[in-house]
C-alpha cells in the first residue's frame, strides 16, 4: 500500500469520507460534518432521556393496555428490515457519490431509500392505528404517554428525513452535484445511519423488552 | 508515459479501496440481520427465563449498535477529529443520566409501595 493510502486509513470525519478523488471537497466537508456529528450526539441524549421516561413509566399501565395487548411483534420485525435494508440502499448512495458512477446510480439508490423509509413509516402509522383500536391511544395511561412521546418522535425524524432527502433528490435535478448538494447527501447519511441506531434500542426495549 | 503509469496505479487503488468498502457494507448488513433476528426469534418462542432473555436482548442491540457504528457510520479507533472521543462521552452521560433516572425511580417506586415495584 503506498504512503498515501495508508495515510487514508485515518478518517477524517464521520461517515463515508470523499476521499483525495473530489479535491477542495474533501476539506470543506470535514468541519462540515464534524458540526453535524455534534449535532447527533445531541439528539440521542434527547432520545436517551424520553427512553428513561419511557422504562420508568412502564407499570403506570393504570389498568389499561398493556404492551402484551398492544405490540405486533411481526409488524415491527417487518418494520426493522424495512429500516436495516433503507441503511444499506443508503450505504450504496454514499459509495455512487464518492466513486463518480453518475447520476442515474446515485439517484437510483436514492428513490430505492425514500421507498423503503416510506414504507417503514406506513407500517409504524398502521400499528398506532391498530393501538388506538385496542384503546391504547396516549391519554389513556401514564405507560402510554411515554410510549407515544417516544416512539413517534423517532418516526417524526425519520419523515423529517425523507422530506430532507426529497428535497436533496430536487437540488441534485437543479444544481447537480456540486459541493452544497454533496454535503447534503453526506449528511443525511450520517442522519439515516443514527436513526437506525436508535431503531435498534427501540426495538430492543421498547418492543422485544416489552413482549418478554 | 510515467504519469499515465501513476494514473493506471491509483485507479487501481480506488478499486480496491471501492471493494474494500462495498464488503464493510455487505459485513455490516449481515451481521446487523443475524444480530436482529436472533433475538426477535428467541422472544417469539420463548426460549428462556424473562430476566436471562433482556440481558440477551440488550447485549445483542449493544453489539449490533457497534456494528453499525463500524461498518455504516465509518468511525474507526483512528479519526482525525474527536468523533470517536464525542460518541463516548455522549454514551458516559446517557449511561449516567439514565440509569440515574432509573435507578432513582425505581427506588422511588419501592419505597412509596407503588404497583408495580420490585
Amino acid at each position: 500500500m503506498s504512503p498515501q493510502a495508508a495515510m487514508y486509513q485515518v478518517n477524517k470525519y464521520p461517515g463515508l469520507n470523499l476521499g483525495p478523488g473530489h479535491g477542495q471537497d474533501e476539506e470543506a466537508a470535514a468541519t462540515v460534518m464534524f458540526g453535524f456529528w455534534v449535532f447527533l450526539m445531541s439528539d440521542a441524549i434527547l432520545f436517551g432521556m424520553v427512553f428513561a421516561t419511557y422504562v420508568t413509566s412502564l407499570h403506570g399501565t393504570a389498568g389499561g393496555p398493556g404492551p402484551h395487548d398492544l405490540y405486533d411483534i411481526k409488524s415491527i420485525f417487518i418494520e426493522t428490515m424495512l429500516l436495516l435494508a433503507s441503511s444499506f440502499t443508503f450505504g450504496m448512495a454514499s459509495l455512487a457519490l464518492k466513486y463518480k458512477h453518475g447520476r442515474i446510480r446515485l439517484v437510483s439508490w436514492m428513490v430505492v431509500t425514500l421507498v423503503l423509509g416510506i414504507g417503514f413509516l406506513g407500517f409504524e402509522l398502521h400499528d398506532f392505528s391498530s393501538m388506538f383500536a385496542h384503546g391504547g391511544v396516549p391519554s389513556r395511561s401514564g405507560f402510554l404517554s411515554a410510549f407515544f412521546d417516544l416512539v413517534p418522535l423517532h418516526g417524526l425524524h425519520v419523515t423529517a428525513g425523507c422530506i430532507w432527502l426529497i428535497c436533496l433528490l430536487g437540488q441534485i435535478g437543479r444544481y447537480g452535484l456540486d459541493l452544497k448538494t454533496k454535503l447534503g447527501i453526506m449528511r443525511l447519511a450520517l442522519f439515516w445511519h443514527f436513526l437506525d441506531i436508535v431503531w435498534i434500542a427501540i426495538f430492543s426495549v421498547v418492543y422485544l423488552g416489552g413482549l418478554t | 508515459m510515467s504519469g499515465q503509469a501513476h494514473n493506471t496505479d491509483s485507479q487501481a487503488e480506488t478499486g480496491q479501496q471501492e471493494r474494500k468498502e462495498l464488503r464493510a457494507y455487505g459485513w455490516g448488513i449481515g451481521l446487523a440481520l443475524l444480530l436482529t433476528v436472533v433475538p426477535f426469534g428467541l422472544v417469539q418462542w420463548m426460549a428462556m427465563p424473562r430476566f436471562t432473555l433482556l440481558i440477551v436482548i440488550g447485549a445483542f442491540a449493544l453489539v449490533q449498535m457497534l456494528v453499525h457504528f463500524r461498518c455504516f457510520l465509518h468511525i474507526g479507533l483512528r479519526q482525525k477529529r474527536e468523533d470517536l472521543q464525542l460518541i463516548l462521552f455522549s454514551a458516559l452521560l446517557l449511561t449516567i443520566m439514565v440509569a440515574g433516572t432509573i435507578w432513582i425511580m425505581a427506588s422511588l417506586a419501592t419505597r412509596m409501595a407503588m404497583p408495580g415495584s420490585p
